[in-house]
């Protein structure tokens, strides 16, 4: 009962913390990789360690392809950014760094600006798509729900729930990419799917103990505050909601220590959702229904 | 007791089988089932090109895609790589205008620029009738394409006719049309004598002859200026296959192998590790439906990578990422379940009719929750770009193999052990906490 007796308390820290993360997107922004604006990114290792980056940077500039970004990864390698490379442009650049460096091309990607654009379209279009009927399922779910919030206000209620959940770890990127220089890219949009469906599936978890406290009550024609159902509900659930979190958290945690360099920011976006969403679960995802009842009492 | 107690051990062995099959086929070099992986993982080379479509009849462009389709294979063919794949994919985009595209996979070529050499150095070819339209004080030549291209082409060869210098042999390539080119050209040039029928090779006119009179049987002579080697690599990437359309090259992407393998040890490194740390913690939290959970997990997991095997599935970073959340929600099932026992335990039931229970009022919500991801892996699956496919086809596999193995395989497990009159033991096996309760 103690997060439903101090919900005020807990509205205003969700608050506060969405103050936080949208400031850190609309100060710093999203730094957005190819994958959407289209472009050229090589990873390049030089064997006898790196050499300093605006030297480099310099080493480049000579081939002409307008505002280059050269950037440290690992130890002894470097991504460069570009515009789109055509194949001639990629082998000058090559030629370029291992004139008086031993070099290998660990990896090179480039994206059409056409075919960038167009990833940006589905990746909105399918978050949207997926919240949507996300909604929808809840609603159909919980349509023969007893008690004062009827099956559309918990769909709507995940809903809200959902947004929250993407924007956080979203805020936290904008941070994070601002302080060490890492971009947004198709795995980041992984990562935000996941979360998705790993926080959805927390919220169900606690409003389906609501649904049944509610279908008991009901039944046995007991007259139980809405309140007080809701904080059963919650303290119920509240150990598998931690446990689950917690073994997941384990496995990012392995990820991120043992994993590839390709699935850490992946795996550090999911660790800050999940631990995020589990809190949002908990404190605010049944306390909401408490306003959104006395709204439909009215 | 005895039903489930066969079954458990049915389980069981179905299980072990899983683990041997993916072990053996792993271990064996040969094994058509070994996991394929993508390039990200494997190393290679990817390159999107863009089909221009402009010039093709709406209702001929899929046959034209197919056709560069088996063009760019037979050039991928002759590059020497194992195991290529070459893709189209038609594109709808918001505005209502179609993009079509060819994805070309090449396993363990780096060298991107060796590769577009080798795809592009395909000629297009097509004819055009010239028509003169007097613009003001000069004429100038205007070229309307007649929808005979590379793509009617059966073959081309070399020969030697009567050249403009007498006594040498000028160079010729002979082109086949196939069937129904042969009816094309026969239909061009019946109907316009008199005219010229310009040859145009990647977009340049090699050859301007005059229509003379129809000509039937399919063949055409292209007598430009060659010098013989030039008529002979003509000939040779004629044959190798004209592309129907003109393609760009939109994106392209490499993966060295050192990357490649290293992004797998890590993963299955961080993959042991993770399962290992997850079980410690199932068995000491949970005790004996803990190590149920753990077995009924591994045995998930074989069950995946099985199916995985089987389908196949390529693997990719962002699959794998798709298996371990679908990992993080068998756990869930499995938690839900127990903490639901407990409370029933609490509650002064038997261990046995516990876990019953526990099943049966854990299910709405693992029902709810499975479904709703199974949905939103349908959706990502359909509208997703490659990556993120990748991702929602793993992903939603593992939340069906989730599904069945959680209610099935943990539930089975349990029933074959729990008693139906359990002592204070097996009310603390089936407890949960770091404490003696």
């Amino acid at each position: 009962m103690f997060i439903i007796n101090h919900r005020g308390f807990f509205f205003w820290l969700t608050g506060l913390i969405l103050a936080g993360v949208i400031g850190a997107i609309v100060v710093w922004g999203l730094p957005l990789g190819i994958d959407f604006t289209g472009g050229s990114l090589m990873q390049v290792s030089y064997e006898n360690g790196r050499p300093a980056l605006t030297d480099i940077e310099k080493q480049i500039t000579p081939v002409g392809l307008g505002t280059i970004s050269v950037r440290a990864s690992g130890d002894r390698a470097v991504a460069i950014r570009t515009r789109s490379q055509t194949p001639g442009e990629h082998e000058a650049i090559l030629g370029a760094l291992s004139a008086n460096a031993s070099t290998t091309e660990v990896a090179y990607t480039s994206v059409g600006p056409a075919l960038g654009s167009q990833f940006t379209h589905k990746a909105v279009w399918a978050i949207l798509a997926v919240v949507l009927v996300i909604m929808l399922y809840i609603a159909f779910a919980f349509r023969r729900v007893s008690g004062p919030v009827p099956g559309w206000g918990y769909g709507f209620t995940v809903v809200a729930m959902l947004a929250i959940d993407i924007i956080v770890p979203t805020g936290f990127y904008a941070a994070y990419a601002h302080f060490t220089g890492a971009e947004v890219d198709s795995l980041f949009i992984v990562a935000l799917l996941s979360l998705l469906g790993y926080c959805v599936n927390d919220v169900i978890v606690i409003f389906d103990r609501v649904r049944e406290h509610l279908a008991k009550n009901e039944r046995e024609n007991n007259k139980e505050p809405f309140e007080e159902t809701i904080g059963k509900s919650i303290s119920e659930t509240m150990t598998r909601s931690i446990n689950t979190a917690l073994t997941v958290v384990l496995a990012l945690i392995a990820l991120i220590y043992f994993g590839a360099e390709t699935t850490r920011n992946f795996a550090l976006v999911m660790l800050v959702g999940i631990v995020a969403g589990t809190f949002s679960s908990i404190a605010r995802s049944a306390p909401l229904l408490i306003p959104i009842a006395k709204w439909f009492k009215k | 007791m005895t039903r489930f107690r066969v079954s458990a051990v049915v389980a069981l062995l179905v299980g072990f089988l899983l683990a041997y099959f993916v072990w053996s086929t792993e271990a064996n070099p040969l094994s058509s089932y070994r996991f394929k992986l993508g390039l990200d993982l494997a190393g290679g080379t990817e390159l999107v090109y863009k089909a221009d479509m402009s010039q093709t009849a709406t209702s001929e462009r899929s046959d034209a895609l197919g056709a560069l389709q088996g063009v760019i294979e037979r050039r991928v063919n002759m590059f020497g790589v194992a195991e290529p794949l070459v893709q189209t994919e038609e594109v709808s985009a918001l505005s209502g205008t179609t993009e079509d595209r060819l994805i070309v996979d090449l396993p363990g070529v780096t060298d991107i620029k060796a590769a577009v050499t080798a795809l592009g150095a395909t000629p297009t070819l097509d004819f055009r009738i010239a028509t003169t339209a007097a613009t003001g004080t000069s004429t100038e030549a205007t070229f309307i394409p007649t929808g005979l291209t590379g793509r009617y082409l059966a073959s081309a060869s070399l020969q030697f006719g009567s050249g403009a210098t007498a006594g040498l042999a000028a160079p010729q390539v002979l082109l086949n049309f196939n069937s129904e080119g042969a009816k094309l050209f026969e239909k061009i040039t019946s109907e316009n004598i008199g005219q010229v029928l310009a040859i145009f090779l990647d977009g340049q006119p090699i050859s301007t002859p005059v229509i003379q009179e129809a000509i039937p049987g399919g063949q055409a002579t292209i007598s430009g200026k060659f010098t013989a080697p030039e008529a002979r690599d003509l000939v040779r990437n004629l044959n190798f296959g004209a592309l129907p359309v003109p393609i760009e090259l939109e994106s392209s992407s490499a993966v060295g192998p050192t990357l490649g393998a290293a992004a797998i040890n890590a993963g299955v490194v961080a993959g042991i590790i993770g399962f290992a740390i997850i079980a410690l913690f199932m068995i000491a939290w949970y005790r004996l439906p803990g190590v149920v959970a753990t077995i009924a997990l591994a045995e998930y997991l074989a069950f995946m990578l099985a199916i995985i095997k089987v389908i196949p599935v390529t693997l990719t970073a962002s699959g794998i990422a798709g298996l371990i959340i679908s990992v993080g929600m068998a756990v869930d099932a499995n938690v839900l379940i127990f903490e639901r026992t407990k409370e029933e335990l609490r509650g002064g039931k038997s261990p046995r009719e516990a876990v019953h229970i526990g099943f049966s009022r854990a299910w709405p919500a693992i029902r709810d929750g499975h479904l709703t991801m199974i949905i939103s892996g349908v959706i990502l699956f359909w509208l997703g770009t490659s990556i993120v496919q990748g991702f929602a086809l793993v992903f939603v596999l593992g939340v069906l193999a989730s599904f069945v193995s959680a209610v099935s395989l943990s539930r089975v497990y349990l029933l074959a052990i729990v008693p139906e009159e359990g002592e204070g033991a097996w009310k603390f096996l089936l407890s949960s906490g770091f404490r003696k309760h």
